[in-house]
């Protein structure tokens, strides 16, 4: 099956406006006879209902959380990228356009990404229109900083709420909608299976969270906004909801999954304290600008750290690094992270942790400055780890953030699967091999308010389908499928727990599929997840029942999707043999430690199709085209 | 569809608020007043008698207070009843982080207090407690508050009832003066402190003006006209 | 540490409840309290007892998912730190804990300590939202607005809608909530425009939920997570006066 991205012809800065112009329209009067399910209320999806509701199809939201306004869109601190060069410091559509691109080691589609940037601008505007209180200057007009390693000051940000604040702006404009009784929201609603009818999606059968109730949705299309999968790691910056359930089933009915290796890890959270951990707490970048990166010396130094003279500290980004030292980008610095703790010289009691002083800091400029600058950071770090910072150094070690893979899409967010769209973190369009900081805000409203609105239209006017209802076979069909699956979790009655098995998987892939991956590592993981999934099946224990309110049922049913993703991810993995943005693979560097692209063998999308559980998925290449970029490499030296 | 202003939840707050203004005012003029008798039989007697002269707005002033107690009662009784439906099971484990006793009892002490009121009104107005003495005359042949009042207060346990009450006032005035500024909107952060403080201090100073009658009467600082 | 923990139980809504007690050994002071009861539901599971339901998501304090009423202070004994954030360290070894679900008539029970807080998601649905559809917005530079009130709105605007305001006001009063929105809004150009029909249609709602009224006892300030001023209560309620005051015509919402 040959993959059509769609993407339109003519010069890069014309394409989006052109296809706007291609795309057909269905008649105002017409959009009420179609309905679309939207499964997941973050910014894309509470922005896409919101969107759709208002030009008069009728939606239907689903949430797994009890309200759509808990979505994890909503813990992102950072900010929100816009090329609206209000700070006229140069930048442009192109400039972000450039940034974005280079950003994700050129494994994105220019088109899409261009649109991105092109978009980026209407999203502030909207959300300044609903009320999200931007930071403003004292004369009024919007504040904007630079953010990861930009050169340029175009993120907008609320304190270190933004996607708080921009989630609520899209809730708000959802919630509305559910007023005006445009949007049925189902919450505590989890999507178990996609119906598919003739090639084309269909429908979703859910379950009802708290009546355990198994329930068919028809639709005329399906949007799937479920964000992305750094759970399958067991210990992320995620909510530990986050799923790859609602993507993972649409896989197993024939959407591609593409890219699943890309995956973001974050070099400054807390560490892991221990084993009842459930999940890591990310601390804003912004500390490496004052704060000092080291490890002892001698191996399994068990100093307390005031005890280790300057002489036997290694503060080894700046000894490698020297001219961006402690700032050096977010896969470098959690590389060497994981390197000096590998040689034994992590601090902390598990040794996985590295130091972040601030004592230079502090003899430089006073500890009031640091206060200033980083006091809310360091008083969150202090309720969670008991330590003073401004005593002791703190201690951070990387974490899974981000994942850029997800459900291969075309120009118009739609995937393999006609009538199935996905937005957001759930698809991989937009990030190539790595996301910018202040993107992934961006990305998921662009699709959300500003191309999902576009592209449905036309796939409604093209497709002349007949309406199915839930009646139709094959939603008995899929909801009896669902159904078995609950009753065999329920019926296995083994001895742990879904959440040890859960743990053990995140070990496994963290170990093998992490931030530096060999082939020897991830065969071993192809080798040993099989195994394990094969255990859950055997030995895993679900308490309770299904009709009912049941969380260990719902752990379970995401860690079996996890146990079939996590195969695919390391197979992923495995096949690109080159180094590209957060995929890095040990034996494919520079001699300086630099990622090494294979532009010549691996500039394509992977997109891969279900073949069975077990089965080698079948790999489709979508190639990337640069029509108007040279492809660089990096270097951070 | 909104409900009217009066009998919505902020609504009736405003109804508190203002009525528990117009109370508050009262008890206020009512202290002042009745402190004369420090300044003798002859300056309380010829004020109660002076207030009699007012007449027909004596009695619009008392028709305002009556009113405003009366919906003073039913706002607050009405809300208190739909508080204690808001939450059917109570907690286990009932904490407070700092919430004050008085804003935590404010309907008890208000029931307190109006059956005070009725208390007051039998002993001073209807004469009800001590009628023996109620019917004495002063020099001019008014009523003798004055020597009323005192001889009163003379017997511990109505002196102690009225400190009692005074108690009550006190804390319930303590909430209810700086609560009533929040119920009107008329707070925010800066002047949060200031009512708060201005309450505490304004009620402390009722109590002590109000029980400074019964305690000089019952320990002879204040002794009744005559031979008594 | 070793605590002993009494944990409401509730099999469903129409269950009556009770306090269950169980003595638990082997807690971390660096566990948050959470993920002390994933050990202790780890530990259930084992003993074929049915795990304690309870919310949480983000874990980070921002969602407002998670809740818990701890010894009988909604989010514990630490302020400005939602329950996700607490950890053990704040409790003594040995300590007995009693944990219940936020209680409220307009907060009806689910399982164990969880409980439906839709009736929050209805308040906005009242007018909780500035009517502006998407496309129709001018640019974001178009309209000033003071870095005074930015921030200000700010302090409003970062409710996380967990309900703890409900579960420590001893009247299960949701002003706080709806003072935070109405204030967010009404503060802002772009809200103001429908403050009048918002303020009131969002009162209404909340007054028709059953929430009880506010008695200025600010003990909803003193639990919330993100430590929301009463002083927007005040505001509210001068805009619903406001309101009052103004001609039904210059009123009128969407319906």
């Amino acid at each position: 099956m040959a993959l059509d991205s769609k993407i339109p012809q003519g010069p890069l800065e014309k394409k989006w406006q052109s296809r706007k112009f291609e795309l057909k329209l269905v008649n105002p009067a017409n959009k009420r006879k179609y309905k679309v399910i939207v499964v997941g209320s973050g910014l894309a999806g509470a922005s896409a209902s919101a969107t759709l509701s208002e030009l008069g199809y009728n939606v239907s939201c689903f949430c797994f959380q009890d309200s759509p306004r808990r979505a994890h869109s909503i813990a992102a601190q950072g900010g929100i990228n816009a090329a609206k060069n209000y700070q006229n410091d140069g930048d442009s559509v192109q400039r972000l356009f450039y940034d974005t691109i280079k950003g994700g080691d050129f494994r994105a589609r220019e088109a899409n990404v261009y649109r991105l940037a092109e978009i980026s601008t209407a999203i502030i505007d909207q959300c300044v229109a609903q009320g999200v209180p931007f930071a403003r200057e004292y004369g009024g007009t919007l504040a904007n900083r630079s953010f990861g390693g930009a050169q340029v000051s175009r993120t907008f940000y609320a304190r270190g709420q933004t996607g708080q604040q921009l989630l609520l702006g899209a809730y708000q404009a959802l919630e509305r909608q559910i007023s005006l009784g445009k949007v049925k929201m189902h919450s505590r609603h989890e999507m178990l299976e996609l119906v598919v009818v003739d090639g084309h999606a269909k429908g979703i059968v859910t379950r009802n969270l708290v009546t355990g109730k198994i329930e068919s949705h028809a639709a005329d299309a399906v949007v799937l906004a479920t964000g992305g999968y750094s759970n399958a790691f067991y210990l992320s910056t995620n909510a530990v909801g986050c799923n790859v359930t609602a993507i993972w089933r649409a896989h197993r009915k024939g959407a591609f999954f593409a890219n699943p290796c890309y995956t973001q890890i974050h070099p400054t959270c807390i560490p892991v304290s221990g084993d009842y951990q459930s999940k890591l707490t990310l601390m804003s970048e912004s500390l490496r600008n004052d704060g000092r990166i080291w490890v002892p010396k001698q191996k399994g130094d068990k100093r307390a750290p005031g005890d280790i003279p300057e002489a036997e500290r290694d503060y080894y980004l700046e000894r490698k690094y020297p001219s961006y030292g402690n700032l050096a980008p977010r896969d470098i610095a959690s590389r060497s992270a994981k390197e000096v703790c590998d040689e034994g010289r992590g601090v902390g009691e598990h040794g996985r942790g590295v130091y972040l002083d601030f004592a230079d800091a502090i003899k430089r400029l006073g500890e009031n400055t640091i206060r200033e600058r980083y006091g809310n950071l360091i008083d969150m770090y202090e309720r969670i780890t008991g330590e003073n910072p401004y005593k002791v150094p703190m201690r951070i070690y990387p974490a899974l953030h981000y994942t850029m893979g997800g459900l291969w899409v075309d120009y118009h967010l739609m995937s393999n699967l006609p009538g199935l769209f996905v937005l957001g973190e759930a698809n991989f369009s937009d990030h190539g091999a790595n996301r910018l900081g202040a993107s992934a805000l961006m990305q998921g409203l662009a699709d959300g308010y500003f191309i999902l609105p576009y592209t449905i239209g036309d796939y409604f006017a093209t497709h002349k389908k007949p309406k199915v209802s839930t009646d139709h076979a094959e939603f008995k069909k899929t909801e009896a499928e669902a159904t078995a699956k609950i009753q065999k979790l329920l019926s296995v009655k083994g001895k742990r727990t879904p959440a040890s098995f859960h743990r053990e998987l995140g070990h496994l892939l963290w170990e093998y599929c992490g931030m530096a991956r060999t082939e020897a590592g991830l065969k071993t993981a192809l080798a040993k997840i099989p195994v394990l999934r094969e255990e859950f099946w055997k030995n895993v224990n679900v308490m309770g029942e299904g009709e009912d309110f049941n969380q260990s049922l719902e752990r379970a049913g995401r860690v079996a999707d996890f146990m079939e993703f996590a195969e695919l991810m390391c197979l992923d993995a495995l096949e690109r043999k080159e180094s590209c943005g957060g995929h890095f693979r040990s034996e494919y560097q520079t001699a300086e430690g630099e990622a090494k692209r294979d532009d010549a063998n691996f500039c394509y999308a992977a997109a891969w199709e279900f073949k069975g559980v077990g089965a080698k998925p079948e790999l489709h290449k979508e190639p990337l085209t640069f029509e108007s970029i040279h492809l660089a490499e990096r270097n951070y030296k | 569809m909104p409900k009217p202003f009066i009998t919505s939840s902020i609504g009736r707050k405003y109804v508190m608020a203002v009525t528990g203004l117009i109370l508050f005012g009262f008890v206020i003029v009512h202290m002042l007043g009745n402190l004369q008798i420090f300044l003798g039989q002859e300056a309380l007697n010829a004020y109660a008698e002076h207030l009699e002269d007012f007449g027909a707005l004596l009695w619009i002033a008392r028709g305002i207070l009556l009113t405003a107690l009366v919906a003073h009662m039913i706002s607050a009784l009405s809300l208190a009843i739909e508080n204690k439906n808001a939450r059917p099971i109570p907690y286990a484990v009932q904490d407070t982080v700092q919430a004050s006793f008085a804003s935590r009892t404010m309907v008890m002490t208000g029931l307190i207090i109006f059956a005070f009121v009725i208390f007051h009104l039998a002993h001073l107005t209807f004469g009800k407690i001590h009628p023996e003495v109620y019917s004495l005359m002063d020099a001019k042949g008014r009523h003798d508050l004055y020597s009323v009042v005192i001889l009163g207060f003379q017997d511990y346990r109505v002196a102690g009832t009225y400190v009692l009450a005074m108690f009550f006032l006190c804390l319930h005035l303590s909430h209810g003066i700086s609560s009533l500024f929040q119920s009107l909107g008329l707070n925010n952060v800066k002047t949060q402190p200031v009512f708060k403080t201005a309450a505490k201090l304004i009620a402390l100073l009722i109590f002590i003006g109000n029980c400074s009658i019964p305690m000089a009467s019952l320990f002879g600082v204040l002794k009744p006209a005559g031979g008594f | 540490m070793k605590l002993k923990l009494r944990v409401w139980r509730q099999k469903n809504s129409t269950d009556r409840g009770r306090l269950a007690e169980y003595n638990v050994d082997n807690i971390s002071e660096h566990m948050s309290f959470l993920e002390m009861l994933d050990v202790v539901n780890e530990s259930l599971a084992g003993q074929g007892i049915e795990p304690i339901a309870f919310d949480s998501d983000c874990r980070e304090g921002i969602c407002g998912m998670c809740s818990l009423v701890i010894n009988g202070i909604p989010h514990g004994p630490e302020r400005g730190t939602a329950t996700c954030q607490l950890h053990m360290r704040k409790f003594k070894d040995g300590e007995t804990i009693t944990i219940e679900p936020w209680r409220a008539k307009a907060f009806p029970p689910v399982k164990d300590l969880t409980v439906d807080r839709s009736a929050f998601d209805r308040i906005i649905q009242a007018g909780g939202f500035v009517s502006v559809n998407t496309g129709s917005a001018p640019d974001a530079n178009a309209t000033l607005i003071g870095k005074n009130i930015a921030e200000t709105v700010m302090d409003a605007a970062a409710c996380i809608g967990c309900g703890a305001c409900v579960a420590a006001c001893k009247n299960a009063s949701a002003m706080l909530f709806v003072a935070a929105k109405v204030s967010h809004l009404a503060l802002l150009p772009q809200g103001e425009v429908e403050k009048k029909a918002r303020v009131e249609n969002m009162v209404a709602r909340m007054d028709a939920e059953k929430f009880g009224n506010c008695t200025n006892q600010s003990e909803c300030q003193a639990v919330c997570p993100k430590e929301i001023s009463v002083e927007f209560i005040a505001r509210m309620n001068r805009e619903y006066f406001k309101a009052s005051l103004s001609p039904k015509s210059e009123i009128k919402g969407e319906d």
